[in-house]
Parts: structure tokens; sequence; C-alpha cells
């Protein structure tokens, strides 16, 4: 059963995000940038860790999406065709991905990874809430609060990047 | 025993005389540097007089024998144990004697240039090169090894082109100091192999060593055959040609009539007192050697002489230039001194030509100076260099015309004047040793006569030129060196050289071979005669109306220098200078500028390495990134 | 649970996604698309962290939390990326990459 499911989900992830990298239309490979994520929660939510498949719904399916089309509606470019890429950039990149990729997988697969013990963490919303504002062994509250300021910062640096030449 | 180390301040004070001059002299007022120079001189001058004294009266003599006296000898650089070179005075006969001639000379030429140079701008410059210059000759003379020599002889050389090319904006003036400079430069290279051969055979540049007659330098040399010559007779041969160089001799006498494109007091101290008798002094400081060792090249050396005497003689005879007849006779007088120095044994008695040279050296150096400051008195009166421009000025000019006679009269060798003593000496060396090179001589010092009244006649009797101006009398600052000198040439001759100079310190008597003189004396009233009769009234014979092919030929100096530019101009420069310089711009230039554009080439190629295209670098970091981890895995999995 | 399924296959996965968004930062003309395949690379390392943490060490939740803090610099990137893409639209009119070349030679 879970075999099943992790099939289903792993073909619509690969066959959406090489959909992604080939449209020709822009607001298509949006859509389908966004099955990818869809996939990749419900990869998640498949190694029951939920409150991350969560997160991963709503920030980055739910928030960068979004920003992507609206960016996309900004530079108006909705209706028009991409080009496609030339064959010579074409053909040297897919010789090069494809190298890495036969070279990656090749040490995945030849590698022993050793044998986990089977103790089951404790994944509930409350542990992990403790845990990333604790500052004992395992507390994550200073990468916490070093994101906090990141976000700050990167929200008043967009704001002034974006904003329009102001008119003499 | 008193020492003599005052003597090191002679040099010194000269060299910081040049460098005050030459330093300060464009801030001060122009005639301040004319004083400082003269009361150096003046110091310098009373120094080596009483140098002189207390040498030859009261302290050279050890057991009847000059001495050569050292006072100082430092070490200026050491190659290695055996090569080292020093740096010192030595005080001997002759450069005591030439310590005499150089400071009295350069003094009257710095009292005469003192009026002669007024109001001309570089002032200072023309006195700061005369006390450098005074420094360099004395420098020469009291080395006591032969490398010190070289330095200083190169060093006059050079004082001699700053001083010939004075008056830098003539283009004839600078070419003749750039002629004597290379001219001598080219012999100083045949000196200087010279010194190299010498100092390996004997392992020493010391004189006294060197000049040691019992010593080992003498002996050694004669081992060691060369092209038919021994291993000495080379080394001494190749110095003689620096000799030549510096003293004019034929065929390396071309410089000196074109020097006389300096001023004249210039030419009066360097061109006939001192620089040009430095060969004639080198072969007398080296005559040991040249006696002793080579006297092959010794006789060379006469013959040598001889020819360029007579060659300049008849060269002088046919010239319109004050200036270039006193330089033919300068070099005609120095000839005269190398034929006694070739004619004379070693050994006190046998070498009457090494003293008479010497006394003949002493007694040029005085009327030949004198003759030069004279004919810059006429030059300065009359403003032109030109005999057929001048006439009649002996009622213009009455102090230089009455010492300008002197000067001739001693020149042509009447008795009482000192040219008589000296020369007559030099006739009895000849006589006495080499019977040809006395005939020569003989016709000579016929022909010395009728050119230098010739000069005399057309100056200052023949016809009344017309001028411009009315020719005036010198200043007096003009007129007290030519008396002074005047003095001094007709009492010189009274010394008795013999008892203070001779080649190996011990006097002996000589006194006049009346067989030998009278003929002399006979000769040269005829050239005067002939003189007087051609010259002294009015005629046209001084502007070679006869020009006959010989007469232009002698006129034209034998058209040497102009063998000398054929030489250099068609053959060094075509067949050697241009393929140089083809070779260093076409193939050397090329290669540099070929490297370059390489360069350029490479990195326009390269630059495209920098597009700005972003995707481009990602895909460079990700192709080198996969090399990275591949090496990484095959090279750890080893 | 999941003794089934190998580590492995999910590592298959992630690297071929991971690949292919690099295949299209390198190709696509387009920023907004560059971005795009900017974010897959980032999403399959996600699954790549997750899935270590399960298999390999699943006694702590060090992965999950390090796949949180991802997400969340994943946002901050495309936010700032977003507004330098809009300023570069205002001044050249195309955000073709091929046209930002100021730091050419």
């Amino acid at each position: 059963m879970e075999q099943i499911i992790f099939l289903i989900l792993s073909v619509i992830i690969i066959v959406f995000s090489v959909l992604t990298v080939t449209s020709r239309k822009i607001l298509r490979a949006a859509v389908y940038l966004l099955f990818v994520l869809i996939g990749s929660a419900g990869l998640f939510f498949m190694l029951n860790f939920n409150f991350l498949a969560a997160v991963q719904l709503t920030v980055y399916a739910g928030g960068i999406i979004v920003l992507i089309i609206f960016s996309i509606m900004l530079t108006s470019q909705l209706n028009d065709k991409l080009e496609s890429a030339g064959l010579k950039k074409s053909v040297f990149s897919l010789i090069a991905v494809s190298a890495g990729a036969i070279i990656c997988l090749s040490v995945i697969m030849n590698y022993n990874f050793p044998k986990a013990s089977g103790l089951q963490p404790d994944s509930s919303m409350r542990n992990i809430g403790l845990q990333l504002l604790g500052y004992k062994e395992n507390g994550y509250v200073l990468p916490f609060e070093v994101i906090s300021i990141l976000l700050l910062a990167s929200m008043v640096g967009s704001i002034i990047i974006a904003r329009r030449e102001k008119v003499k | 025993m008193e020492s003599f180390s005052f003597t090191i301040i002679i040099p010194v004070i000269l060299f910081v005389s040049f460098l005050v001059i030459g330093l300060a002299g464009g801030k001060m007022k122009p005639i301040i540097s004319g004083i400082i120079g003269t009361i150096t001189l003046f110091f310098t001058t009373l120094l080596s007089y009483i140098t002189a004294y207390l040498y030859f009266f009261d302290f050279g003599k050890l057991n009847n024998v000059y001495q050569k006296i050292i006072p100082f000898n430092i070490e200026w650089l050491r190659f290695t144990d055996s090569l080292i070179i020093k740096m010192g005075i030595l005080l001997d006969p002759i450069s005591v004697m030439m310590l005499v001639v150089i400071t009295t000379v350069s003094l009257m030429v710095h009292i005469y240039s003192i009026g002669y140079m007024k109001g001309e701008k570089g002032f200072s410059r023309y006195f700061a090169f005369l006390s450098l210059f005074t420094f360099s000759m004395i420098g020469l003379v009291i080395a006591t090894n032969i490398f010190q020599t070289y330095v200083f002889w190169e060093l006059v050389g050079a004082s001699s082109y700053l001083l010939i090319g004075y008056y830098f904006e003539k283009p004839s003036a600078v070419a003749a100091s750039k002629k004597a400079f290379i001219v001598t430069r080219f012999a100083d290279l045949g000196f200087l192999i010279g010194i190299l051969i010498l100092s390996n055979i004997t392992g020493t540049f010391d004189f006294i060593l060197l000049t040691d007659p019992n010593g080992v330098a003498i002996s050694q040399g004669s081992s060691i055959i060369f092209v038919g010559l021994s291993s000495m007779s080379c080394a001494l041969f190749l110095i003689f040609i620096g000799c030549a160089g510096k003293s004019a001799m034929f065929p390396l006498h071309i410089w000196l009539p074109d020097a006389m494109e300096g001023p004249t007091p210039v030419s009066a101290l360097i061109h006939a007192a001192t620089m040009v008798v430095a060969g004639v002094y080198l072969v007398a400081r080296l005559f040991p050697m040249y006696a002793l060792s080579a006297p092959a090249v010794l006789e060379f050396i006469g013959y040598v002489g001889a020819f360029t005497s007579l060659f300049a003689a008849i060269i002088a005879c046919t010239q319109t230039d004050i200036k270039r007849i006193l330089a033919f006779s300068t070099i005609s007088q120095i000839g005269f001194m190398l034929v006694a120095l070739g004619v004379s044994k070693y050994g006190s008695e046998n070498s009457l030509g090494f003293t008479s040279s010497m006394f003949h050296l002493f007694t040029h150096s005085m009327f030949k100076a004198l003759l030069f400051l004279g004919a810059g008195s006429i030059i300065h009166a009359v403003h032109s260099n030109d005999m057929k421009d001048m006439g009649g000025l002996k009622k213009y000019l009455p102090v230089t015309h009455i010492t300008f006679l002197i000067a001739c009269l001693a020149i042509a060798g009447i008795p009482p004047f000192s040219g008589f003593f000296s020369k007559d000496e030099i006739l009895v060396a000849a006589f006495e040793n080499n019977f040809a090179l006395f005939i020569i001589q003989y016709i000579v010092a016929g022909l010395t006569a009728f050119y230098m009244f010739r000069l005399y006649f057309s100056v200052f009797w023949n016809k009344n030129a017309e001028y411009k101006s009315q020719p005036h009398e010198s200043p007096k600052s003009m007129l007290l060196p030519l008396i002074f000198l005047a003095i001094a040439s007709a009492v010189t001759g009274f010394i008795p050289f013999s008892k203070f100079i001779t080649s190996d310190g011990i006097s002996f008597d000589s006194h006049i071979h009346w067989s030998v003189a009278i003929p002399t004396i006979a000769i040269a009233l005829a050239g005067i005669f002939t003189a007087m009769y051609f010259y002294k009234k009015d005629s046209e014979r001084l502007s070679g109306a006869n020009s006959n092919s010989i007469y232009k030929i002698i006129y034209n100096k034998f058209y040497i220098d102009e063998v000398y530019l054929f030489i250099t101009k068609k053959i060094i420069f075509n067949l050697i200078s241009v393929p140089i310089a083809w070779f260093d711009k076409k193939i050397i230039d090329n290669t540099m500028n070929g490297i370059a554009s390489l360069t350029n080439f490479i990195s326009d190629k390269i630059k495209s390495f920098q597009s700005g295209q972003l995707q481009q670098y990602a895909y460079v970091m990700v192709s080198g990134m996969i090399v990275i981890l591949l090496l990484a895995l095959y090279l750890f999995n080893q | 649970m999941l003794a089934e399924i190998k580590l492995e296959y999910f590592l298959i996965v992630s690297t071929i996604v991971f690949f292919t968004g690099i295949y299209g930062f390198l190709t696509r003309k387009n920023l907004i698309t560059m971005l795009m395949s900017t974010e897959l690379i980032l999403n399959s390392v996600n699954i790549n962290f997750v899935v270590f943490n399960k298999y390999l060490y699943p006694e702590n939740l060090q992965g999950q939390f390090f796949a949180l803090f991802i997400i969340a610099i994943a946002a901050t990137e495309v936010a700032v990326a977003i507004a330098i893409i809009i300023s570069l639209y205002r001044r050249i009119k195309t955000i073709d990459v091929e046209n930002v070349t100021e730091m050419k030679y």
C-alpha cells in the first residue's frame, strides 16, 4: 500500500518537475511547480512529519507560488510564448546534468547505508514547539532568532529595492 | 729627513676648488670663480716650487742619486691578494719637474683667462673645468702605479673634451671635442691592453717595482715570444700607442689641429704645455723598461717621432690660421722629444737623449704657452684667426710683439734663449746615436725657424691691413703672463738640467758641443732670413697664389682627415654598424613586439570567459563541481 | 511501516529533481523561470534531509528542523529576488537573462 502511494507521489514529482523546466508558457510552469510542491508535501506526510508538511503547503505552495504568479503578472508576460533555449546550450547542459546525475546515482546505489535503530521520535506539535524555543541540548532558539531577523531584513530590503523611483 | 707629506695638499686643493666653483659658481658673481681658481693655483704653484726646491736641493739625494720618494700610497681597490690598486704620490725628478711646469703654466693661463674670457657666459664653468684639468694632470704625473696613471689619463681626456667643447653652441666645436675624445679613447684601448699584458707578465702595477733596473720585472719579460717580439715589447708597444694618441703622433694626430676650436688659453694650457706631453712623460716614466727590455720599440718610437715632426713641419709651412700653425708646431716639437727619447740609452752618460727630451719639454711648455697666449692677444685685438686679416701689428701691440718675438727666437733655437739649449742637446744625442734621425731633425729645425718667422713677419710686419677698428693692446691681466713667460723662455736655458734629471738619478755634466751647435744656428738663421725675404714686405705669397697641386696637397694636411672620414663612414658604418642596427631593429625589437602581440592575442581569446552571462558562469560551476566530484571519487578510492 | 520502501528510492527521486532543477537553471532564459528552477533544487534538498533523518537517525528531529529553516530561507530569497526582477524590469523592460550583462569585460 505504502509503495503504491510512494510510486504515485514520486511519479508526480518527477514528471511535473520536468514539465516545469521545459514548458513554453510561463503560467503553466508556475502551476506545474505548485504540483511538485504538493507532491513533496505528500511525501512528508507519508514520512510522518506532519508539521513540516503543513508548513510546506502553507509557506511554499501558498506563499511562494502566489508571489511568483504576482511577479509574472507585474512583468506582463502572461501571454507571451517563451522561447526555447538554443540547441547548443541545452545539449551542453544536458550532458553536464546527466553526467552529474549518473555519478550521484551510482554513488548512492553502491553505498551501504547503516540500519536504523527504530526508535520513534515524538513529533507532536507540542514537542516541536518546545524544541524550537529550547536552549538546552537539541534546542533551536538561536537559528529561530536568526531566521526572524533574516526575514525582517529581507522584507525591508525587498520593499526598498522594488520601490518606484520618485519622479522629480 | 723631512717628509714630503704636504704634497698631498696640491691635488686635494685643486679638486676642492673644482667642486666649489662647479657647484657654487652659478650663484656667485663670475669674477669670484676666477679669483678662487687663480688663488688656488697660486697656492699650488707655491707649494710646487717649495717641493722642487726641497727635492732638488735639500733632501732628494741619497748617495748622489736622486731617490724616488713616496709620501703617500693608500690602497684603493683590493681585488685579490695579489691584485691591489693603490693611489699615491711619487716624487722623482721628472714628476717634480712636471709639477713645476704644470702649475706655472696653469697659473699663467688662469691670470690670462680673467682678462680674455671676461664677459663670456659660462665663465664659472670655464674655471671649474680648468681646475679639474689641472687636478687630473697633476694626478697623472705624480702617479705611483700605472693604473693610477690610466685613471688620470682618462680624466685628462674628459677634461680636455669639456674644455674643447666649451663653445658648445658651435657645431664645429662640438665635432672637434668629439673627435679629440674618440681618437684618444681609441688609442687608450691599446694602452689598456698594454697595461694588462704588462701587469700580467710582471705581476705588479707599481712604477718603482717595474722600473727597477736590477729588479725582476725587467729581466722577466723577454722570455715569451709573440709575433717575433717578446711579450714585454708587445706590451710596451701597445702602451706607446696610447702615448701616440695623447701626444698626437702620426697617424693619430688628427685631433690636435681641430682642437683649436676651444678658447685660446685652453689651447695654451692643454694642447701646448701639458696634456700633449703626457705621452712623452709616460715613455720617460717607463724609460728603463723601454731601454732595457724593448730597445726595438724604443727605436721605433724614435722613427715615429721623426716622421711626425717632419710631416707636421711641412704642413705648418702652408697654413694660414694662426692657431693651426701653432698646433702643427706643437706636434712637430713633441716629435723632437720622442726622437730624443728614442736615441737614448739607459745610464747617465749615455742618456743625454732622456735628459734633453725632458729639458725640451720644460722649455717648450714655456715658450709654446707664450706663443699661444700671444696669439690669443692678437686674436683679441683683430677679432680674426686668419693671417690674411693681419699685418703691421707691431705698432699697435708693442708688448705682445716683443714677447712673441722672444718666443719665436726661442723656438727657432737662437742663443741665448732657452730653445737653443734644449734643441741643441737633442741634436747632439741624435748625432751620437743615429745619424739618419739627426739629419731629419736638422731639417725640421730649419723648417721650424722658417714657418715660425713666416708667422711672425706676416702678423707684425708685412702690410698695413685695413682694420675696421683700431687694434688695441690687451689689458694688464693678459700682459702679465706674457711677460713672465717671456722671461722664463729667455732664462731657463741656463739651468744645468743634466744635474737634476737623468734616467737613473745620477747627475752628469753636459756642455755645448759647438760642432753641432753652429750648423744648427746656421740653418735656423737661414730659415729666418728666407721668411724675412718672402714675408716681411708687402707680398702676396701668403694667399697661396702659386696653387700648384703639391701646395694644395700640403695645405689640405695631406688629406689624412678625408681618409679617416672615408674609412669611418664608408667602411665601418656601412659594413659594421648598419647590419648591427638592422639586427637590433628588425629582430630584437620585433621579438619584443611579437611577445606583446602574442599576449594581446591570447587575452583576446580568453576574455570571453568574462561574458557577464549568468548561466554561463553557472554552467562552468556545475561542470567544475562534477569534475572535482569525479576526481574525489576516483582518487580517494585508490 | 517504512521497511518496505528502501532509502535509496527516496534518494533517487530527490537526485532526479535536483538535477532537473540545475538543468532548468542553466537552460531557461526568463529570470522567473530560473527562480522556479532554484525552488526545485531547494525542495529536493528538503526531501533529502527529511529522509535521512527518518531512516538513519530516527531518534531526533534535526532533519525536520533544518528543512523548516530551509523553507524559511527560500521564502526570503524568493522575495528579494522578485524585488530585484521587478526593479530590473522597470529599467530595461525585459527580464531576459541574456540582457543582464553589465559585468562583461
